[in-house]
């Protein structure tokens, strides 16, 4: 696979939410509104690309045994280093997203790329593995939060177009599975024609 | 006495962890298709659950914590040890359960490994730790017996989600459903639908 | 591929990693601790600062009961004569804690309101901290001749649309912020 390909197959042929189907936990819960939604994907992008370079690079000397509790130390770490710079810098973002920042430990996602690429690939290739399924899923996340937050609040990244509320269960709880259903069934619509 | 039935009630169904609180949402979709295996897991994380939050709550409280024994906040840890811990036990409730009660393990063995990466577990583990809950008095900390509680709690909220769920895709297995809503779709629309009827629950808090 | 696993490299390899990642975590504490505790620092500020008039000097944090909790407050003085007092006071809302720091005058008006934290549902309780039909409301709010609760409990307070819950645990920490220091400005 060129180093092109590696990038773009997050966002149609692998994309990690309507294909793998994977990390469906923060894709419903923090997709309220577009702003919460890109930034819980940027945060898991972070994690993704660090925790894939690093697993490259230990995979070779990891007996196989122990690479489960090995790999979760390494993306426990970084998640944590994660927490202790949003707290510093974003801390707005930081409570906004709660225990779904503490939660990317175990977004099936990351565990998943470290032991389906990670542990076979190169340092640079396992990079852009992380950058291409990282940005599939901030893409996925993004569309989410946009739709649910047009239906729910009539406005787009915070930006107003309509006066008074919007369709107050689009934010809440119903809102997130039926959306989510609804673009599943529209991408499949779109993987059928092509 | 009032307490303890308001933690109840709140963690069951006003705010149901799968249907309100989104935890745990992968295995509720991926093992929900048959309400055998739905409810052996719902078993299972019930009791992974309860034993996480129990381990987690004392080790937050005598290691991170700056009152516990090493008097420094260690809390920036918390992450990391839940997350080990948690893989921990499962396997030693593999391991005791293989030994000594096989029957169990034979019912319950095939899901162990797969709720490690549950995220109701930890998320229920640092939710009990790090957040102030209101059950109709002022916000406050839970103490441990509270926190078990809780934690049991919601793993029976989980059940109740996840046999709901169950019975009602082993219907739609039988319907016709157009081509693009077919398997999980279909399922999630069908969660929304679910969830909408708990939010008449939140009326109760 | 991996390596092949007995027992030695399997105890080198788990205590390599997790030496390592302690290593890194204590630098990145220890890195982030300042700018951590002054972004904290730096809200608790910003929350005092506009809920007090402007050009007061802020006195240190004083411990009181409100609502039969510990919190604190912190007088506003001008020319040396007490003018306005911030409260912290939390509440229990509809997701969980919610905290305010409430500004009030001597004569008992709130001078004006801001939200700490809070965990309420985005879209509906979370209004509380940007929906200016709601917050506009406390500016100037005369506990002398309105009713500190939501119209729906016949009071004066308009509630947020669909999020009464929220509303009166707005109205509630206002409430308890005003009784805790109603003494303290004779």
């Amino acid at each position: 696979m060129s180093k092109m390909q590696l990038i773009t197959k997050g966002f149609v042929k692998d994309n990690p939410t309507f294909v793998l189907l994977l990390g469906m936990c923060p894709t419903l819960a923090t997709t309220t509104s577009a702003i919460n939604g890109l930034s819980m994907g940027l945060a898991t992008l972070f994690v993704l690309v660090l925790s894939n370079m690093a697993i490259s690079l230990v995979a070779k000397v990891t007996p196989d045994k122990v690479h489960i509790p090995v790999y979760i130390v390494v993306i426990a770490t970084f998640v944590t280093v994660l927490q202790l710079l949003m707290q510093a810098f974003t801390p707005a973002i930081y409570s906004a997203l709660g225990v779904f920042i503490p939660l990317i430990v175990v977004n099936c996602i990351i565990l998943g790329r470290a032991e389906a690429f990670a542990s076979k690939h190169n340092v640079i290739d396992s990079a852009l593995d992380g950058i291409g399924v990282g940005l599939g899923f901030v893409v996925s996340l993004t569309v989410i939060g946009i739709v649910r937050e047009i239906l729910g609040s009539g406005s787009v990244f915070g930006w107003k177009f309509i006066t008074g509320d919007g369709i107050l269960a689009f934010i809440m709880a119903p809102g997130a599975f039926l959306v989510l259903g609804y673009l599943m069934v529209l991408f499949n619509k779109y993987l059928a024609k092509k | 006495m009032m307490e303890i039935l308001l933690i109840i009630v709140s963690a069951i169904f006003v705010n149901n962890v799968v249907l309100a609180q989104f935890l745990g949402i992968c295995p509720f979709l991926g093992v929900s298709k048959k309400t055998s295996t739905a409810a052996g897991m719902s078993a299972a994380v019930c009791f992974v659950i309860t034993l996480a939050t129990l381990v987690t709550y004392l080790l937050n409280k005598y290691l991170l914590l700056p009152t516990g024994i090493f008097k420094v906040d260690l809390t920036f840890l918390q992450t990391i040890l839940f997350i080990l811990v948690i893989a921990a036990l499962v396997q030693m409730v593999e391991i005791v359960l293989k030994k000594s009660a096989p029957s169990l393990y034979q019912a319950l063995g095939i899901y162990l490994p797969l709720i490690t990466t549950n995220c109701a577990v930890l998320g229920v583990a640092i939710n009990v730790v790090t957040k102030q809950f209101t059950f109709g008095g002022a916000p406050h900390m839970l103490g441990l017996g509270d926190a078990v509680i809780y934690a049991f709690a919601t793993s029976l909220g989980y059940g109740l989600a996840m046999i709901l769920f169950s019975g009602l895709r082993e219907h739609l297995e039988l319907n016709d459903v157009p081509k693009e809503f077919k398997g999980l779709p279909i399922a999630l629309i069908t969660v929304g639908i679910l969830a909408m009827a708990f939010m008449g629950f939140s009326g109760i808090a | 591929m991996a390596a092949k696993s007995n027992l030695t490299n399997m105890a080198l390899v788990l205590s390599a990693t997790c030496l390592i990642c302690a290593a890194i975590l204590g630098c990145v504490y220890a890195v982030t601790a300042a700018p951590i505790a002054e972004t904290n620092a730096n809200i608790q500020k910003a929350a005092i600062a506009a809920v007090l008039p402007e050009g007061v000097e802020v006195s240190e944090a004083v411990p009181i009961k409100v609502g039969g909790e510990d919190s604190e407050y912190y007088v506003g003085t001008k020319d040396g004569a007490p003018v306005a007092y911030a409260v912290k006071s939390t509440t229990s809302g509809f997701g969980g804690a919610l905290t305010l720091m409430v500004g009030l005058t001597p004569d008992g008006k709130v001078y004006n309101t801001s939200v700490l934290s809070h965990t309420e549902t985005p879209g509906l309780g979370a209004k509380c901290t940007s929906d200016p039909a709601f917050t506009a409301q406390w500016k100037g709010f005369d506990t002398g001749s309105k009713i500190l609760s939501v119209k729906k409990d016949g009071g004066d307070v308009d509630a947020i649309t669909a999020s009464t819950i929220t509303s009166r645990a707005y109205t509630l920490a206002v409430k308890n912020a005003y009784e805790a220091v109603k003494g303290l400005a004779k």
